[in-house]
């Protein structure tokens, strides 16, 4: 007899099948997965239904920047100890806490949520950009980064935006190009390094 | 005879030794070279082209024929194929080695000295070719494309980052094209894309230009000669390219930036974007002539190819990265190139390629199309999939 689906059971089934819709995962990881659940049940699958749960119903975009949060303002918005007048502008909230683990930035910042892109569908009203150009305004900032993917995308993005804050008294910047640190030049490609010679400084 | 290239500072690349299993019309194959230029004939058919093919795969790319991977292995074969090379660089062994297994038909594995590489780009480091194929032979009369699929080829070969401008320009091009079958009127947007296009645009014209350039001057070095082929006047006919002749590149930027944003009424009729360097043309006029390429004999229009590869070849020897190093050994490869050519032409061609410092391989119907080359090159007979060293006289 064939293996097929009728012999996994609807409950489990319905479990690979979502599993399966995960990022990086595919039917047979799923299966995996599904499995390896079912057999550390309280030491994990328990506790992951729980945490699913309970992230589902409390996580939601902060109203200010679109971080994932459970409160909101987010943790980062409320925090009275960063700089306000700095606002660093992201593609996701992965490249905020990307950032973040950096600490390289202690202002505050503005997640779109995506790249324009219209072969892909995806226009200013999807992004988080009124709301974004509403903060700029506010007069107690001074200076929006764009920390935007050096891409065709998402430099067209980064020019769309400046673009419509350029109303807006504040500094634009855009994050730099270049040299890696710690990183050796003859291992760079040649971009990389015709773009850290243009946007030299001085010494 | 001018020899830039020995001038270069790179040493030269020889093969050594070009074994083949399992590929196109070849069960198994090996030969020994000796370092000389390689003469291969035989009838049609017989695999010339196959073992041209079989070397310009040890590069990045998808070889000389364009072929997909599908395509590659022996009919009646396992399904996989392999082709590896031992090639002699500045006094070093190398082994270079591509191929796909019977398992994994549309996985292309590529080795260098016997550990896996981290893909094709990876053999770019060690050796390039250059080829002219018969399905060039139409260049001249073809459609603009090719010509600038030609000149972008070279401009490549100059500059590796040329890449990266023509892919952004492309992608700016078709999301600014969808914008406007959309009727979009967001003018923020349609401008942000236009800065992008015009950016990778002029960047793109301007390795076009310095190619050009470069490829006319190797022409004017060679002069008479090269006796036998016509030298050529190179012209660039394109907005950007001749806009840079008068203006300074950010100039030309905004300027084509503001001509995009004038045009997007008709470019949102025509469905595609009617100016921009996508536009551009190769032109080539046979010098003492004065006569466009196109308007010229059959003869001569693969007279003035050869030479063009030939002055691409030179100026690509004379440039400051192949010079320093940066640039990876060039190797030739003429298929089917003398056909065309009379005696007193081929033999000059011979004395040419003598005079480059890059291995060639040759290909044609007939051993006597290679008599005056003599023991100057290393013959081998083409037939049934096997390859027989021959001398050429």
């Amino acid at each position: 007899m064939p293996t097929g689906k009728g012999q996994i059971g609807p409950e489990l089934q319905r479990l690979i099948d979502l599993l399966a819709k995960l990022p990086g995962l595919g039917p047979r990881s799923a299966k995996r997965a599904a499995l390896y659940l079912l057999k550390k049940r309280e030491p994990v699958m328990r506790p992951l239904a729980y945490a699913l749960a309970e992230a589902a119903d409390k996580v939601a975009a902060c109203s200010t920047c679109g971080n994932w949060d459970s409160i909101d303002p987010c943790a980062i918005c409320a925090d009275a100890e960063r700089d306000g007048s700095v606002i660093c502008v992201v593609q996701d909230v992965g490249d905020l806490w990307a950032l973040e683990r950096a600490g390289a930035h202690r202002g505050l910042y503005h997640v779109l949520g995506g790249l324009l892109s219209p072969l892909d569908g995806v226009g200013p009203d999807d992004l988080n950009i009124g709301r974004l150009v509403e903060r700029a305004r506010a007069e107690s900032v001074k200076e929006v980064v764009l920390a935007l993917p050096a891409t065709v995308d998402g430099q067209s993005t980064a020019h769309y935006l400046s673009e419509h804050l350029a109303g807006c008294a504040v500094a634009l910047t855009r994050l730099s190009q270049g040299v890696p640190v710690g990183g050796e030049l003859d291992y760079l490609d040649e971009g990389t390094l015709a773009a850290a010679m243009k946007t030299r400084r001085p010494a | 005879m001018a020899t830039p290239a020995r001038a270069a500072g790179r040493a030269p690349v020889r093969f050594r030794r070009l074994a083949l299993m399992d590929f196109r019309s070849y069960a198994r194959a090996e030969v020994a070279l000796d370092g000389r230029p390689v003469a291969l004939f035989g009838p049609n058919g017989a695999g010339k082209t196959n073992l041209l093919e079989a070397l310009s795969l040890l590069g990045p790319g998808r070889g000389l024929r364009s072929a997909r991977l599908d395509e590659l292995p022996r009919v009646g074969g396992a399904g996989g194929w392999a082709v590896s090379a031992r090639l002699d660089v500045a006094g070093e062994e190398r082994r270079l080695g591509v191929g796909a297994a019977a398992s994994a038909p549309d996985r292309r594995i590529c080795r260098i000295d016997e550990t896996a590489a981290a893909g094709p780009a990876a053999l770019a480091e060690h050796v390039r070719f250059l080829w002219l194929t018969p399905a060039q032979d139409r260049l001249f009369t073809d459609s603009p494309g090719e010509r600038r699929r030609f000149l972008d080829r070279m401009a490549l070969a100059r500059n590796p980052a040329q890449a990266r401008a023509a892919a952004d320009y492309e992608l700016a091009m078709r999301q600014r094209q969808r914008l406007l079958d959309e009727r979009s009127r967001d003018e923020a947007w349609l401008a942000a894309l236009e800065t992008r296009m015009a950016e990778a645009g002029v960047a793109l014209a301007a390795a076009r230009r310095e190619t050009a350039s470069a490829l006319a001057a190797a022409e004017i070095a060679a002069g008479d000669e090269d006796a036998g082929f016509p030298a050529a006047d190179i012209a660039l006919e394109g907005e950007l390219e001749a806009a840079l002749d008068a203006a300074p590149a950010a100039e030309v930027e905004e300027a084509f930036a503001e001509r995009l944003r004038r045009n997007r009424a008709a470019d949102a009729a025509a469905g595609r974007a009617l100016i921009g360097p996508h536009r551009s043309d190769l032109l080539v006029t046979h010098r003492q002539k004065g006569t466009p390429a196109r308007a010229c004999s059959t003869g001569e229009q693969k007279a003035l190819l050869i030479g063009l590869v030939l002055a691409n070849a030179r100026a690509l020897a004379l440039s400051a990265r192949f010079r320093a190093g940066a640039s990876a050994p060039l190797v030739l490869l003429l298929d089917e190139i003398a056909a065309h050519l009379d005696k007193d032409r081929r033999a000059a061609l011979f004395d040419i390629l003598d005079g480059l410092d890059f291995q060639v391989f040759m290909t044609g119907t007939d051993k006597s199309l290679f008599a005056a080359w003599g023991a100057r090159a290393q013959g081998f007979a083409v037939e049934d999939g096997g390859l027989t060293e021959t001398t050429l006289t």
